[in-house]
């Protein structure tokens, strides 16, 4: 399936050496920032700042025991994890709906519908904030998880709507027209037919919206600022930046722990995240 | 054929409203509302947290277009987006080209060092980031210290000359990953036989580039800049958490100026939502007007 230019030839020892050589630096290099703030979760303050090296003299469990007890990372997780989850659910399936029957049926009004969702694409999230933090002062949902779930799953993007309908504008009319002859209804058809052949597009609609809710920061910011307590991941270590100014070590034991769970995530479903991020060029 | 009536096709297509409902209903909360109501929030003054809004037609337009802090930060979202991006696109196309050989064993390795930074959160890169680039022992000039190409450490965000090239070197490496998965997923649409056709035929080098891949991958190129262009002009987190503007407001992009006079009040200042909307409302439709331009370049391009 897949095409590839081979200029470097095998049989060119020394020019296959030299490249992956020059690319294990760039990449060491390139991942050292990372490395840096998981080793300095681990240190002291006084060796964070003391030299280059990425291995700590004695591993200092300690930080991670402050961070999430003393600067309540512990409580952001779960803020953050709740979040997370339910607006993955939500997402998948308002727009798994969405793009089926855009993919699959004609009807009245369907252009204008995609005419708006397209609209929606070019417009800069940082003027509309506003009024999303007082809709939801007015649905008094401001001070609770609630509201800053629905507005995280409420931001989606259009792509995932694509996703969706193209995929199921591929699937064989014939498996509907038999679901139809057995007498199964546009709901049992769409649950028990549709949604279960369309899998890698669940997997990778969910993998991009984990990755946009948990590392999502103006909104968050935004809807907490006078709510410490439903703060995210993102926003608590921004908050423990201001606070705490000096414990160094405990603020990257906070940011490991934002950012190793979804570093996991993508490690170990990595297809999927590659799949998603380049369907925004393939469509 | 007969057509039926237009009540006759909405009422056989009732499954296909009520499955668009649920999507529409929260694209309409949390994306159409708040257009509109920016619109109206920018003709109050209203400070956003009291009752008191008081309508004052285009006041608020009129007061940011004399804000010299408003152009500046609004050029400044530009020179973020024309430094950055041509970096991305050029930068990201070598990397794909070469980590697109198959005979690199180490090529997927690779791939996943380099995406790494995309998927960690954005907040959590501007803060390190302000470790990083620390002038009080900071891991960037301690190695530029230690291999003698610097005498003195450098203040990159403290300094209003680097800030922003800083600030902007950041974002390179957070979100080139993605620029190199689009053109990987670009250059796999070269057709095999392309290449194979090519390497007989003898175009070899740069010939081979400049007259069978280019001409190929061109439609991928200008959406890629599309795209690329856009997400550059969204830059809000990271410049928030590395500088939040500063120092001195060196590095304050437009996102960054509607938050501050949104909701910072630390001048002691009250903060002014509806004087934020108005900005807000100058840059989206700014921002919509750039992106329509490249719409319609990108059509004429498709049409050749």
């Amino acid at each position: 399936m897949s095409k590839y230019l081979n200029f470097i030839a095998e049989k060119n020892q020394l020019r296959y050496l030299t490249i992956t050589v020059f690319f294990l630096i760039f990449s060491f290099f390139w991942i050292y920032p990372l490395l840096w703030v998981l080793s300095a979760s681990l240190k002291t303050d006084f060796e964070i700042w003391g030299g280059l090296g990425l291995i700590p003299d004695k591993l200092i469990w300690e930080n991670f025991e402050r961070a999430w007890f003393g600067a309540n990372m512990g409580r952001y997780f779960f803020n953050t994890l709740i979040i997370t989850v339910v607006s993955v659910v939500i997402v998948v399936i308002t727009t798994g709906m969405f793009g089926y029957v855009i993919g699959r049926y004609a009807f009245p009004g369907k252009k204008i519908l995609i005419g708006i969702l397209i609209a929606t694409i070019f417009i800069p999230q940082g003027y509309t904030i506003i009024p999303v933090f007082d809709l939801l002062t007015d649905l008094k949902v401001s001070k609770n998880l609630i509201g800053l779930t629905i507005a995280t799953a409420g931001h989606t993007p259009v792509i995932y709507i694509l996703l969706f309908a193209g995929y199921f504008s591929r699937i064989p009319v014939e498996l509907e027209e038999a679901a139809k002859m057995d007498g199964a209804g546009f709901i049992r058809t769409f649950i028990m037919i549709m949604l279960p052949l369309t899998k890698p597009v669940v997997a990778t609609v969910s993998i991009l919206q984990v990755l946009h809710a948990w590392n999502d920061f103006l909104l968050p910011v935004v809807i907490t600022l006078g709510n410490p307590d439903i703060r995210t991941l993102s926003v608590g270590v921004y908050a423990f930046k201001g606070e705490y100014f000096v414990d160094w070590s405990g603020m990257a034991a906070a940011s490991v722990i934002t950012i190793l769970p979804i570093i996991v995530l993508f490690l170990f479903m990595q297809k999927y995240f590659v799949e998603g991020v380049q369907g925004a060029v393939k469509g | 054929m007969n057509k039926k009536s237009l009540s006759q096709q909405i009422y056989e297509a009732r499954w296909c409203y009520l499955f668009v409902l649920p999507c529409s209903i929260l694209t309409g909360m949390f994306v159409l509302y708040p257009i509109g109501m920016s619109w109206y929030f920018s003709l109050l003054d209203w400070s956003g947290f009291t009752k008191d809004a008081k309508f004052i037609g285009l006041q608020n337009y009129a007061e940011a277009i004399n804000d010299p802090f408003f152009w500046n930060a609004f050029s400044r979202s530009f020179i973020f987006m024309f430094g950055t991006v041509p970096v991305k696109i050029i930068l990201g196309f070598i990397i794909a080209v070469f980590l697109n050989n198959q005979v690199l064993k180490l090529s997927p390795f690779f791939r996943t060092i380099i995406f790494m930074p995309v998927v960690t959160a954005i907040a959590i890169i501007g803060i390190v980031m302000t470790f990083i680039f620390s002038p009080f022992n900071g891991p960037a000039n301690k190695f530029l210290m230690a291999t003698n190409l610097t005498s003195g450490p450098i203040d990159f965000l403290g300094n209003p000359d680097t800030v922003l090239p800083t600030v902007m070197g950041v974002y390179v490496w957070k979100w080139l990953g993605i620029t190199m998965m689009y053109w990987l997923a670009a250059l796999q649409t070269v057709p095999q036989d392309v290449y194979d056709a090519a390497k007989i035929d003898g175009a070899q080098g740069y010939r081979l580039w400049i007259h069978i891949i280019l001409p190929i991958v061109l439609p991928f190129a200008i959406v890629i800049i599309l795209v690329e262009a856009v997400s550059a002009l969204n830059v809000f987190p990271l410049i928030e958490t590395m500088t939040a503007g500063g120092p001195f407001f060196s590095s304050e992009v437009m996102e960054v100026y509607i938050f501050r006079t949104a909701f910072v009040t630390d001048a002691g200042t009250m903060p002014r939502l509806g004087y934020a909307c108005a900005a807000g409302v100058f840059w989206g439709v700014a921002v919509l007007f750039i992106t329509a331009l490249q719409g319609f370049w990108m059509r004429r391009t498709r049409r050749i």
